[in-house]
């Protein structure tokens, strides 16, 4: 539990820890911590340098520009659960919040360091997929946007490129019709998901005009239930096209044996927790 | 005012036996001002880490320190070789056995102690452990507890192989540690031939571990100048590790200083010597400084202790009214690599016998085989006494497998059966005399206040729509308070306990006891018992424990001996006081002893109103006007050995909603009464009974140490490991009656374990219930949402 010897970096600017990335090749940037220094303290990772990111102003603040909500990579957890803005303009991020880890963590662990770090079971890879979010990268080659969709490409390993930092995350602000829903099965307060899905549905009257279906933990990467979406766009959803739908993503789910289950149990829990969050969010459409 | 209100208020004013008076060692806790082991800093002081094994079962081919030795900051690298010449590379176990504190010449689980890296500090000592080059050629494993003893199994203890002649029996195999048998076989295998009704019920009882939140650690200080060893410990029962250190070391005892600070939870984990003491012993006398040797949470899921891993069968033979006419228990023990089971010496199974429970049992056999496996070494009493868990975990379950075979409901099944409450005090036939119970009173008062047939009624219309919901109940029987010498030693010494009592002039109170509190309030409820007995405050009451150069030697603090001992010396030793003060009041009141009535806090004439004198009064004149003849001075000590053990008891009922589609279970309703005699501090009786609930409910719903078929183990970290947060925590009601010990000076039975005891198998009953309309009688623990899961599917029970 105690890490290998490391060099700390503490960043004054966006600029500052580009440059110095550009340094050292094995460094790693530290947002909240709450992935990398366990890891450390295991020695699973042992990186020669930290690069501190918490006192660079630029990474904070939530805002809204045109029809994107703006939330700055190192808003914390509880920052963004709490922030009225969030709540109004995309509530699936509140509420899906509120079953990330437990409320220490959620006050050190930050929302851009959840989703750069590339781990399966983090809550919000999955999230920015169903929100069709983009990401704000920036590196020595300068500023880019890039869409979650395609973003995440396995088990630690994302569309991020070497000397890039994630500055910010954009998502589309909640329009008429549409509704959230999310459900994770963990198995105690802090745990990484068994199986977690985000849905985003957009409603016409009873009929789902487009939905997308976020999957937490039950593959290499978090992915989108895109057979389970296809067969749902454009209809009324009834209990027997969800049970379809769950079959659909039963099969889509690659999930890896640990003690939180089976691959079959992960992948049931999967199309289950899917299919209450596509009821959630119809209902929430309604709202 | 009149006289009684006068009283009455001078009685609350002591603030004694039966108030809920908040805990003394509260106010340092929750300001983070206690002070653990890991707080002590000693100037020069060296730090102590552990090279471990990354194998189960291996054979050490060479060791190479060279790499770590030539890294700046580290002082030492010790291995078994470097022990060999101090004898110390094994030590002995509390249960007769011996264990590698640096393993000698192979490695017999993973995570095994290997070498020992001593550094100026904790940072380097860790990074010297991944330079010590370690060469193992591997070994078959054991895992599996049922193939120990298969003729092909790989042999474990190369050290014992050919000494047949155990330290509790004759060893059937090389990987047999004892065969331990109570009760009449023959006579109970002849009435379960002739019976209306035989039930079987095979069930296992999971390794899991106590997991306090501090872990084990030692900071050992030997001065060369004087020879004496100073060894801050976070023990249970420091005065035992002094004998035993003294015993190892050869140094004498009264150099030697064991002291236990602030502990941060025990629960059984805190009796053994570990292998880290024993190294940072040995490092602090060859090196002349003190060395600090405190575990990570790792180290701690991993190698100090794991309680249960018992493969039991329960089995019944009754008449068709469901009368119990005999009961059969085989248990197969995985003890581990080496057998450090904290009993008593004479029980290498604990107090398993104490299995017939609650229940009037004519003739029963109990038979227990102990077992090496590639494990850690433990068997710890996990917030019980000596595996009365397993005990109430298969007398419990097998009563539900009976009374689900007769169909009789499990309420009625057990009343039938109950020890009357004329019957105590009651002789067991497995050998003990429960003391004193009313179990039909707890039984009906538990199942009003939960409308238990409205339950009922509930649970069958939900099994008609296809919900599943249990009901589980327990009436369990608990053996505390280790025990009478007659019976109960540990290496040699009877498990008595003891208190000093000084009343200073001005008449407040130091005491000392040999127990020692780790989150019981010790310090709080000692002194509510002197309080009552002496007519002192209890505010004014100071209580000590754990400096073995100041507190009476005792047997410390497990098994819930704490109050049915050491509170038993406490109050007896409070009288020997008041013996003596009366003597005094007597003197100073110019009357004679017999014309004193004792009153709350005073002597008072009989029949003389103000003519009185209180203790306060009695204590100063200890010091300067005593009867001629008698030695000034106001103190006592007692050393009580227990008559007898104190049977607590409790009836448990719990309410379960499973969720056919993810197997979780939700505890809707968890209603528990206990009984534990004279109830002391009411509050801290509650607190101690939350705290057991929640350990209960952690172990049957999710706490375990599993292991891959190589021995590796799967879930050491806190991830894995299930620690219930306030989220997890279901809402617990608390019930009590008090049928007082008859042989206890106040009455006390002890009360911190019950609620683990009993709960578990509660928990365990109403899973298994939400299922029993379907044919199923059990369910292993831990009943965990994928476990559960698995049991829905195979009944097909979601579309």
């Amino acid at each position: 539990m105690i890490p290998s010897e490391f060099e700390y970096h503490k960043a004054t600017s966006i600029q500052d820890a580009i440059a110095k990335l550009a340094e050292n090749d094995e460094a790693k940037i530290i947002a909240g911590g709450h992935s990398l220094l366990p890891m450390m303290k295991l020695r699973f990772a042992e990186p020669p340098c930290l690069i501190d990111i918490n006192g660079i102003e630029e990474l904070r603040g939530i805002s809204v520009e045109g029809d994107m909500l703006v939330i700055g990579a190192m808003n914390t957890e509880n920052e963004v659960l709490n922030s009225p803005l969030v709540q109004e303009k995309c509530s699936l991020l509140t509420e899906a919040i509120k079953l990330v880890a437990d409320p220490q963590v959620r006050n050190r662990g930050t929302i851009g360091g959840d989703v750069a770090h590339g781990d399966p079971g983090n809550d919000h890879p999955a999230i920015m997929l169903a929100l069709d979010a983009e990401l704000v990268l920036e590196g020595p080659d300068g500023k880019r946007t890039t869409p979650a969709n395609g973003f995440f490409l396995g088990t630690y390993w994302t569309g991020m490129e070497e000397g890039e930092l994630l500055t910010q995350i954009r998502v589309p602000v909640r329009e008429q019709g549409v509704g959230y829903g999310y459900a994770k099965l963990k198995r105690k307060t802090g745990d990484y998901a068994v199986a977690g899905s985000p849905v985003y549905v957009k409603m016409n009257g009873d009929t789902v005009s487009d939905i997308r279906i976020g999957l937490t933990n039950v593959g290499p990467c978090a992915f989108r239930a895109e057979a389970a979406e296809n067969l749902l766009r454009g209809n009324v959803i009834t209990d027997d096209l969800l049970k379809e739908a769950g079959a659909l993503i039963i099969d889509a789910c690659d999930p890896a044996e640990d003690l939180r289950g089976s691959p079959e149990y992960k992948s049931h829990m999967a199309a289950e927790m899917a299919k209450r969050a596509i009821r959630q969010a119809i209902e929430d459409a309604r709202n | 005012m009149s006289e009684a209100t006068t009283k009455q208020e001078r009685e609350a004013a002591l603030e004694g036996m039966g108030c809920s008076k908040k805990r003394k060692e509260d106010a340092r806790f929750i300001q983070g001002t206690g002070r653990y082991t890991d707080d002590i800093k000693l100037p020069g002081m060296l730090y102590a880490d552990m090279v471990r094994s990354p194998y189960a079962h291996a054979r050490i081919k060479s060791i190479n320190k060279d790499e770590a030795l030539a890294l700046p900051g580290v002082i030492a690298v010790l291995t078994a070789e470097d022990l060999k010449p101090l004898s110390l590379h094994w030590m002995p176990t509390l249960a007769g056995d011996v264990q590698a504190v640096l393993a000698d010449e192979k490695v017999h689980f993973q995570y095994q102690e290997v070498a020992v890296v001593i550094a100026e500090d904790r940072y380097i000592a860790a990074d010297a452990v991944d330079l010590v080059q370690v060469e193992y050629e591997e070994l078959p494993p054991l895992v599996d507890a049922h193939k120990a003893m298969d003729p092909d199994a790989p042999i474990l203890r190369e050290d014992l192989v050919g000494k047949m002649e155990g330290a509790h029996s004759v060893r059937k195999h090389d990987n047999h540690i004892f065969n331990w048998q109570a009760g009449d076989k023959d006579a109970t295998d002849r009435v379960f031939d002739h019976a209306d009704v035989v039930v079987s019920q095979d069930m296992y009882y999971h390794r899991v571990h106590p997991c306090p939140l501090e872990t084990c650690g030692s900071v050992a200080s030997f001065d060369k100048v004087n020879g004496h060893l100073t060894v801050y410990l976070t023990s249970q029962a420091p005065h035992v590790v002094r004998t035993v250190v003294s015993m190892l070391s050869g140094i004498p005892e009264s150099k030697v200083r064991i002291v236990s600070p602030d502990i941060g939870g025990g629960f059984g984990n805190k009796v053994g010597i570990y292998p880290g003491y024993v190294c940072a012993i040995v490092a602090s006398i060859v090196l002349g400084v003190p060395v600090k040797w405190v575990e990570d949470r790792m180290e701690n899921l991993s190698t100090t202790a794991f309680a249960r891993d018992y493969h039991m069968t329960g089995e019944i033979a009754a008449d068709s009214n469901g009368i119990i006419k005999a009961l059969r228990v085989n248990v197969l023990a995985d003890h581990g690599a080496f057998d450090a089971c904290a009993d008593p010496s004479k029980f290498p199974a604990g107090l398993m016998h104490i299995c017939t429970g609650s229940y009037d049992v004519p003739v029963a056999h109990v038979n227990v085989d102990g077992v090496y496996t590639n494990k850690a070494p433990g068997g710890v009493a996990y917030r019980c006494s000596f595996r009365v868990t397993e005990a109430v975990y298969v007398i419990e379950r097998t009563m539900d497998v009976l009374a689900q075979k007769l169909n009789i409901d499990k309420a009625e099944i057990r009343r039938r059966n109950f020890v009357k409450a004329e019957q105590f005090p009651y002789d067991t036939c497995l050998g003990w005399q429960l003391d004193s119970g009313d179990y039909h009173t707890a039984l009906d008062k538990v199942l009003d206040a939960v409308d238990y047939p409205a339950l009922r009624k509930e649970q069958e219309e939900k099994r008609a729509k296809g919900e599943l919901m249990g009901i589980g109940l327990v009436t369990f029987t608990e053996i505390v308070g280790a025990g009478p010498s007659r019976n109960c030693d540990i290496l040699g010494v009877g498990m008595f306990d003891s208190a000093e009592i000084r009343v200073h002039p001005t008449g407040s109170v130091m005491a000392r006891m040999g127990t020692i509190t780790q989150g019981q309030g010790h310090q709080t409820t000692y002194a509510q018992i002197i309080a009552s007995e002496l007519g002192i405050t209890s505010d004014e009451i100071s209580i000590e424990e754990g400096d073995t150069d100041t507190a009476p030697y005792g047997l410390g603090t497990y098994g819930s001996r704490s109050t049915p001992v050491g509170g038993a010396a406490t109050a007896v030793a409070a009288r020997k006081i008041q013996a003596k003060a009366r003597k005094i009041a007597a003197h100073l009141l110019e009357v004679s002893e017999d014309d004193l009535d004792w009153e709350v806090d005073r002597f008072k004439v009989k029949g003389v109103p103000g003519q009185e004198k209180t203790m306060k009064e009695i204590a100063w004149a200890a010091y300067n006007n005593v009867p001629e003849g008698m030695e000034p001075g106001l103190e006592a000590v007692d050393y009580y050995d227990p008559p007898n053990f104190t049977y607590p008891y409790g009836v448990y009922l719990c309410v379960v909603d499973i969720d056919k589609h993810t197997g979780e279970t939700h505890v809707r309703r968890f209603y528990a009464l206990d009984d534990c005699g004279t109830r002391i501090n009411p509050m801290i009786i509650d607190g101690q009974i939350h705290g057991g609930l929640n350990e209960g409910f952690a172990v049957a719903m999710g706490q375990e140490l599993p292991f891959d078929k190589q021995g590796n183990l799967l879930g050491n970290t806190l991830m894995d490991y299930f620690v219930p947060t306030f989220v997890e925590t279901p809402h617990w009601e608390t019930d009590y009656t008090v049928t007082p010990s008859p042989h206890h000076p106040i009455g006390a039975k002890g009360v911190a374990e019950s609620p683990h005891v009993g709960s578990i198998p509660c928990f365990t009953s109403a899973v298994v219930d939400a299922f029993s309309h379907l044919g199923i009688t059990h369910m292993d623990m831990p009943h965990n949402a994928y476990r559960v899961w698995q049991q829905i599917q195979e009944l097909e029970l979601t579309e």
